[in-house]
């Protein structure tokens, strides 16, 4: 060739899809990387070497059984959330608002829980406070679609906003059913009556919660994959304009899908309350709203997948955070671990969707052809 | 009577991290990058100059003790903590085109955490008993005030009182602006923003504009962070303190329709909402005090709201935003 044409030392082109073992290879070796990397910091920072550091954290899980029941129970929680915001994720509805709808529906349980407990029966009362706690989280979830859907108002920091509004009523409400009064915090509710808690089955406290995230997951899996709603969210995610051109109202399916969205995290709000903690603080949703758009992405938002990503971060935070107190280290410890392990995930998934050819190869092709 | 002689400098003050932080978010919208690492950017840039401030103040003796070179050190290491930050978030999503949203929300957890993690592990280098870590010596280098601030009255005490931080926001934010609006550079990277393909047809290097907004945007941020620990809080770190002010930066970017110069009067007027529950009297209904924190939120939605409905061309953001960029694929 006489007019040499300076050629990029990489060429990166769009792969067609890749078989599902394949993909989910790339992202364990991300995984393992990543691990890798985690390994060296904690012996950077403890001076343990790194597998009494692993051992410590599959401890932190699985020594003894109250462990692996909090296990579950926290991973119940996650997987409850990134089900809930999941479809609207699938239509490209960016719903960063699952904290905000999570402690609504816990108020609404709560204000449920204090308000009407001489009002009601036990049995009549949790039926009363699943329809508020899905109502509240509803509502939280409609008001941001509703103006998505009418204006296009931007939806990432509409629900955001929407967050702190949440957190500021739930403070205000602390404060108004403190106990005792002055203390800031309202402490376990009806201790003594246990008025409004769910009951435990087979004498497990957490098991409930378990089973109630158990069907959810499968419901959740039919309703993306098998309904017509769930195809309706999906084309609406992938564009628009064919939507529209198909006749699928969007606004509807927006208004639709954030309603059942909010819906869901509210039902959060009250296994969170009702079922677990059995009192209400602002920072009982544990930024889990937030860990639940990773848990959702990382399993390309298949229900089944999320279960598998949501024992991840939990397993991994309960571990580092073992660590952590183990070696007198920050709490903080666990967030650095796991921002390294989504760094590395969220990076991997380059090299499932691009494939990567140097030069060299290129090269050496030509001189064969010579 | 309200007291706005206390109140409006209070208010920039809390003004001027909001300020850094969209200033720094606007330039990194304008490029078609919405960085939700922004809260976690500024708590790395705060953390980086504790760290280099802790380091030179322990190394020294109070009497070699050199305000500049302390306060230079601590400017730097924000700066590279920063920038460090940014180039991570470019690195994922421009180069591995990464989704943007979970990139940044990754960066806010990793930000988040690495801020408490060395701020906690540097209290207890400190010895200190008190959950804080205190840097009296160069937070009183950087809240070094204007000559004449205490001998002019109320002009004094309204626009002389700030560390040099503060002067240095406005300013930045300013330039952002001019930069934007009237020079070549504004415009290569509001057309990056808004079309990356047409911006690549025409020759404009799209990666490259990216990467240096990005991590400009970053750099201008992290120093937002720096503002709040050494001026605001008199140099005294303790974990979560900053809270989060990150995401609040980050609705101002929208909020001032993606106007720098615009950041300057509407980060004071969020700063003041967002102390305005103290200057308000409510006697002993302590509740009420926590329906007026939601003021900046309940303002930044209904701004959001009524620039969708009026929805007037200039008002946008950036068409391309939060999407990534990829020649081959058009």
């Amino acid at each position: 060739m006489a007019n040499k044409t300076r050629e990029p030392l990489v060429h990166i082109s769009r792969r067609s899809t890749l078989p599902w073992y394949q993909s989910w290879g790339i992202r364990a070796c991300a995984l393992i990387l990543s691990l890798g990397v985690c390994a060296l910091v904690t012996m950077f920072t403890t001076g343990e070497n790194p597998l009494s550091v692993f051992g410590a954290i599959y401890d932190a899980s699985f020594s003894s059984q109250r462990r692996t029941w909090v296990l579950l129970q926290n991973i119940a929680m996650l997987l409850s959330v990134s089900l809930a915001v999941v479809p609207a994720f699938k239509m490209r509805f960016w719903n960063l608002g699952g904290e905000g709808q999570m402690l609504a529906g816990a108020l609404a349980t709560t204000a449920c829980m204090i308000c009407l407990r001489d009002a009601f029966p036990n049995g009549a009362l949790i039926p009363v406070m699943i329809v508020c706690s899905i109502a509240a989280g509803a509502l939280w979830g409609f008001v941001p679609a509703f103006f998505k859907a009418k204006w296009g108002t931007n939806e990432t920091l509409f629900t955001l906003m929407m967050n702190y509004i949440a957190i500021q009523l739930v403070s205000f409400f602390i404060i108004v059913w403190e106990m005792p009064k002055g203390a800031g915090q309202i402490g376990i509710i009806n201790q003594s009556t246990e008025i409004g808690w769910l009951p435990p089955v087979a004498g497990q406290k957490y098991l409930l919660n378990i089973i109630v995230v158990a069907v959810l997951t499968v419901f959740m899996f039919i309703y993306m994959k098998y309904s017509k709603h769930g195809y309706e969210i999906s084309v609406v995610g992938e564009s628009v304009r064919t939507a529209r051109y198909v006749g699928i109202k969007v606004e509807k399916v927006i208004i639709r899908t954030m309603v059942l969205s909010g819906a869901l995290c509210g039902l959060t709000g009250l296994l969170l309350v009702s079922g677990t903690d059995h009192t209400l603080t602002t920072t009982i949703t544990g930024g889990r709203g937030f860990t639940a758009v990773m848990v959702a992405w990382l399993a390309k938002f298949n229900p089944i997948w999320m279960i598998l990503t949501s024992f991840l971060l939990v397993f991994l935070d309960k571990g580092a955070g073992d660590i952590s107190t183990k070696f007198g280290l920050n709490k903080s410890f666990s967030d650095i671990l796991t921002g390294i392990i989504l760094f590395f995930i969220i990076g991997s998934e380059f090299f499932i969707n691009y494939r990567i050819s140097f030069r060299h190869s290129a090269k050496k092709e030509e001189t064969e052809h010579v | 009577m309200f007291d706005f002689l206390t109140f409006i400098p209070r208010a920039i003050m809390q003004g001027i991290p909001l300020l850094y932080g969209s200033t720094g978010e606007t330039l990194t919208e304008k490029s078609g990058n919405l960085n939700l690492g922004i809260p976690g950017i500024m708590y790395v840039g705060a953390i980086s100059g504790v760290i280099g401030a802790f380091f030179y103040e322990s190394s020294v003796s109070p009497e070699t003790f050199n305000g500049l070179l302390a306060v230079l050190i601590t400017l730097l290491a924000t700066l590279l903590g920063s920038l460090l930050m940014g180039l991570l978030y470019c690195f994922l999503t421009v180069t591995l085109r990464a989704n943007q949203n979970v990139t940044g929300l990754a960066m806010t957890t990793f930000g988040v955490g690495f801020g408490n993690f060395f701020g906690g592990s540097l209290i207890k280098l400190s010895g200190n008993s008190m959950p804080y870590l205190a840097l009296t010596n160069t937070s009183l280098a950087f809240q070094t005030k204007l000559p004449s601030a205490d001998t002019t009255g109320w002009f004094g005490q309204l626009f002389l009182s700030y560390g040099f931080l503060a002067y240095l926001a406005v300013i930045l934010s300013l330039i952002a602006a001019y930069v934007l609006k009237r020079t070549r550079i504004g415009l290569h990277l509001r057309a990056v923003g808004e079309n990356p393909a047409t911006a690549d047809a025409a020759g404009i290097s799209v990666n490259r504009y990216k990467y240096a907004a990005t991590c400009i945007g970053s750099m201008i941020a992290g120093l937002g962070g720096l503002y709040y620990v050494m001026d605001y809080a008199g140099g005294i770190w303790s974990n979560n303190a900053f809270g989060d002010r990150g995401w609040l930066a980050i609705a101002l970017v929208i909020f001032t329709i993606w106007r720098p110069n615009l950041g300057i009067i509407s980060s004071f007027l969020f700063g003041g909402l967002y102390i305005l529950h103290m200057y308000i009297p409510t006697g002993t209904n302590l509740a009420i005090k926590e329906l007026y924190k939601m003021a900046p939120y309940v303002v930044t939605i209904i701004v959001l709201i009524i620039s969708s409905i009026r929805n007037k061309r200039e008002n946008q953001p950036p068409a391309s935003l939060g999407l990534s960029y990829f020649r081959e694929e058009r």
